[in-house]
């Protein structure tokens, strides 16, 4: 999973502290792995020296003082970017998957199309395999196969989630 | 026959379709062009083989249009869509549907004979297509003597024997294991090829979709093609 992208699109619904923004990423992504705050503040100084995101306010206290990050057009553009590519079909995506749903959904962006995306892009490597496969000598066969089972397995995770957005959709927003 | 690539074949336009308060089609868009396998996909009960039906001149839709070969193919009165149906589609459906009476021989040579072709040339042309898929040894045997795998294929060579330009296979491998649905699906796919042959796939594997050139998804009665998703 791209933490930068991730947290980056968690910023587009408003600016925000470190810790809230991890805090809502726990929520969201943690699944009992939380992320740490060096983490957090290593990916958003590296966001803030590629511009994608800047400093909306500093707010001083008794210990170190709390930076409040906004997105930036560019970085608005980039995370808009990284959901629209689909990701290059491999074991166990699902939660590279998930995580870009759920972004899209907490984004107003269309789930749909995102799943729609990557499940073209699924058929595509598919295609190439199956073709491989009949011009090819058992072992090709074999060596696709099992690609294909695994493509397939993806597949039915897509359609499946497709089913269940208008559900997810309300758990996410809410 | 001659497939002209590129060139679309049977194309249809904002087809609606509702059983009483179920609507089945709600503005489907489709095409395919000559000697093109397109698969066509969707879950249970989203419209697609009601899409099928549509294109094959078996239901007429609510609205919208089907345009077979430059001819809005409901303009045609039911005697001409029979006949089309007939001399230029092939049909294969989930459970190959073969005439138990007949055998396998006369199954495939059915279509043939019912277009008036004396029984001699209209079987030797159905040995042929038995031998290319493989299934010759099949041929005095009926339908309830053979396995579902070479039923499946006696079903794809009655389907190829009268040289259609567009068969409509809904489903054909969904009673098959794999091993042999992807042994059906090589051999209808090879063959089709070889003659120019459309091939509209209705299917809901992604193993069998992927021996097409590309596939379009049914969702909520509306078909949305999935090449224009990346």
């Amino acid at each position: 999973m791209s933490i930068s992208h991730t947290l980056l699109g968690l910023l587009e619904s408003g600016p925000c502290h470190g810790y809230d923004l991890k805090r809502t990423f726990d929520v969201h992504f943690g699944h009992g792995r939380p992320l740490h705050y060096g983490q957090v503040y290593a990916t958003m100084s590296r966001l803030l020296k590629n511009g994608l995101v800047e400093v909306d306010g500093v707010e001083p206290g008794g210990g170190p003082e709390r930076k409040r990050y906004a997105i930036t057009d560019a970085g608005v553009t980039d995370v808009e970017r990284w959901l629209s590519r689909p990701e290059k079909p491999e074991p166990y995506l699902q939660s590279v998957l998930y995580t870009k749903v759920v972004l899209a959904l907490l984004t107003d962006r269309s789930a749909d199309d995102l799943l729609d995306t990557q499940r073209a892009e699924h058929l595509r490597l598919m295609r190439e395999l199956t073709r491989r496969k009949i011009d090819g000598d058992l072992a090709d066969q074999l060596v696709c196969d099992h690609a294909l089972f695994h493509l397939e397995a993806d597949l039915r995770w897509l359609e499946l989630t497709a089913a269940r957005l208008d559900r997810l959709a309300s758990e996410v927003r809410s | 026959m001659t497939a002209v690539p590129g060139a679309a074949l049977l194309t249809a336009g904002d087809l609606r379709k509702s059983y009483g308060p179920t609507s089945a089609l709600a503005g489907a868009d489709f095409s395919i062009s000559g000697g093109e396998v397109v698969a066509v996909m969707g879950p249970s009960g989203s419209g697609k083989s009601t899409l099928l039906h549509c294109l094959a001149g078996i239901v007429p839709p609510d609205g919208g249009r089907v345009t077979y070969r430059g001819r809005d193919m409901y303009s045609l009165s039911d005697a001409e869509r029979s006949a089309l149906r007939r001399e230029e589609f092939g049909f294969v459906f989930q459970f190959g549907q073969l005439v138990p009476e007949l055998t396998c021989l006369e199954n495939v040579a059915l279509p043939l004979r019912l277009a008036g072709l004396p029984r001699r040339r209209a079987e030797a042309r159905a040995e042929e297509l038995l031998a290319r898929l493989e299934v010759a040894d099949l041929a005095e045997m009926r339908p309830g003597q053979v396995s579902g795998g070479q039923g499946q294929r006696v079903a794809v060579a009655r389907a190829l024997v009268n040289d259609p330009r567009v068969v409509f296979a809904d489903e054909p491998t969904g009673a098959l294991d794999s091993l042999n649905g992807e042994r059906v699906m090589g051999l209808l796919v090879a063959a089709a090829r070889e003659s120019g042959t459309a091939v509209v796939l209705v299917t809901h594997e992604t193993r069998v979709a992927a021996y097409s050139d590309r596939e379009v998804v049914v969702r909520d009665g509306r078909a949305r093609d999935l090449a224009g998703a990346v």
